[in-house]
């Protein structure tokens, strides 16, 4: 009987897992901002986090925001010319950017680039036991090095994607106005007037701060859970950027029909 | 419990998912003394090591340490007591975003409020005290296992603790490097006043250098002595142990069914 049963079994056994594990990464959520105090005391420690989260994603986060917004300037324009718009290239390439594919492309760049890295490195060190020294150490290592790694996170994904916004408007203009002869009054005074501080820059900028604190805590969770082997670093990576991935999809859309239902 | 005994271990208990590791281990530990816990592979050696730094809660028993309560105290007050505690981990642990200098340096730089030159001033002389004051601007990467060993030795004596608890310190080293790291934990020891539990089963460097030997087999204690006693002793295990013999109380063979079962009967699955 227990043979007949075992499938349901296997499934009842993961599904409590994942809830289990779901439990754990929140209170673990909860002792990151309770042990959140030295951070900010010792700056230095988050800001050397900044450098290695946002500094050394730079590279990739100008490079596809100009890619990202020339592509942008290209279908944009197509599509506004069979209407007779083509000035309005100008507010339709920093609207995409600044209400979805900025916070979004730049927060899936920065769980690729960043959240990956954050995890390995913390993964590596529970595997060589630098982890559990700290702790015989009487230094918290939630404190010490999963905080800082954290809000290191938090504070450099609006700043990227700022950066991806602004060089994808800038890629935009390049396309529509230095190639293809867009106005490059109406191309830049269609784009003031038509993007609202309030609901399209700072809602930006709410999402992709949200979007960083869910790659943080998801980065600094699977490398401080990893099984500590090879492997299991390995497979925590993975599961930091397919998670984040999903969870930044999910959250675009929950907060996406919440911060512009029937404004525009 | 007597001022001289430092670390009171009574009726260990320790499980693990369910399976018994530590059953019933006495100990008492005087200060001053480098007492090392010896046993076979997997015979619960780390976890006493571990329920004596608090990092593992007792399933029933305690563990005292200067009078108190390991197993009942709370997180600040346990991360009080480890601050004169150090820890030497079996491959060193170093940081390996640090160097040299930076990883002796770190306990110093997160428990007091001493000057950047004070603390290198001391960190220079703990190298100096494992030979390495010349590798101070080495990362962990460039060196040796042996130093990397000694880089790890003087960060645990880095906060001149009373307590220090040494995993496996002899671990994959070359016989001078391990005669080398022996001869320091003797005189730091010695020179700290300090007291030294070690966790080895390296046999012949350990009755050279250490006070008292217990010796852990299946989460019990089942001899202990002074050098001299456990060199003379006719206890079979003492025996095995300290000769590498094959036969004995200790089994080489992980516990399997009959061949018989495994290569004719239905356990074999190919």
């Amino acid at each position: 009987m227990s043979e007949s049963f075992s499938p349901i079994r296997k499934l009842g056994h993961a599904v409590v897992d994942r809830i289990w594990r779901m439990g754990f990464a929140a209170r673990f959520f909860v002792a990151v901002l309770r042990y959140s105090g030295p951070s900010f005391r010792r700056l230095p420690l988050t800001l050397r986090e900044i450098y290695f989260s946002g500094v050394l994603s730079l590279l990739i986060i100008t490079v596809s925001g100009l890619f990202v917004g020339l592509v942008l300037g290209l279908q944009g324009y197509e599509t506004l010319q069979r209407y007779g718009s083509t000035e309005a290239l100008g507010v339709l390439v920093a609207l995409s950017l600044t209400r979805e594919l900025g916070p979004v492309v730049a927060a899936l760049l920065f769980a690729s680039r960043a959240g990956s890295s954050i995890t390995a490195e913390i993964g590596l060190m529970k595997t060589t036991e630098q982890l559990k020294a700290m702790d015989i150490m009487a230094v918290n290592p939630i404190a010490r090095v999963v905080a800082p790694r954290f809000w290191g996170g938090v504070i450099s994904m609006p700043l990227l994607a700022a950066l991806f916004s602004a060089m994808g408007v800038l890629g935009g203009w390049l396309i529509g106005v230095v190639f293809i002869g867009v106005d490059d009054g109406a191309f830049w005074s269609q784009m003031q007037s038509g993007v609202d501080f309030r609901y399209d820059i700072w809602n930006g900028v709410i999402k992709s701060f949200i979007f960083g604190i869910a790659v943080s805590v998801i980065a600094v969770f699977e490398g401080y859970d990893s099984v500590p082997t090879a492997e299991g670093v390995s497979r925590a990576i993975t599961r930091t950027v397919v998670t984040s991935a999903l969870a930044i999809l999910a959250l675009d859309f929950v907060l996406t029909s919440f911060m512009f239902r029937g404004t525009s | 419990m007597s001022d001289d005994i430092l670390v009171d271990i009574q009726n260990l208990h320790f499980n693990y998912d369910g399976r018994p590791v530590l059953q019933g281990i006495n100990m008492k530990i005087p200060r001053g003394k480098v007492v090392a816990i010896m046993g076979g592979s997997g015979c619960g050696k780390t976890t006493l090591l571990r329920c004596i730094g608090g990092q593992l809660r007792p399933t029933a028993g305690s563990v005292r340490l200067e009078q108190n309560l390991v197993s009942e105290m709370s997180h600040a007050e346990l991360y009080g007591l480890r601050r004169k505690m150090g820890m030497l981990f079996q491959f060193g642990a170093l940081f390996t975003d640090m160097t040299v200098l930076d990883n002796v340096a770190f306990p110093l730089r997160e428990h007091t409020d001493l000057s950047d030159e004070m603390i290198r001033d001391l960190v220079l002389m703990k190298l100096e005290a494992v030979g390495l004051r010349g590798a101070h601007a080495l990362m962990p990467g460039e060196l040796s296992g042996g130093m990397a060993r000694r880089v790890a030795l003087a960060r645990a004596v880095a906060l001149d603790p009373m307590l220090v608890m040494y995993d496996e310190p002899f671990a994959g080293l070359d016989p001078i490097a391990l005669g080398v790291i022996g001869q320091l934990i003797r005189k730091l020891n010695d020179a700290l006043g300090a007291t030294s539990i070690m966790v080895t089963h390296d046999v012949h460097e350990s009755l050279m250098i250490v006070d008292y030997i217990y010796f852990v087999s299946q989460g019990t204690i089942v001899a202990e002595g002074t050098p001299d006693e456990i060199r003379a002793s006719k206890d079979p295990f003492v025996h095995q142990f300290v000769n590498a013999e094959v036969d004995g109380p200790v089994h080489f063979d992980y516990p399997a069914p009959p061949v018989v079962h495994d290569f004719l009967g239905r356990g074999l699955h190919v």
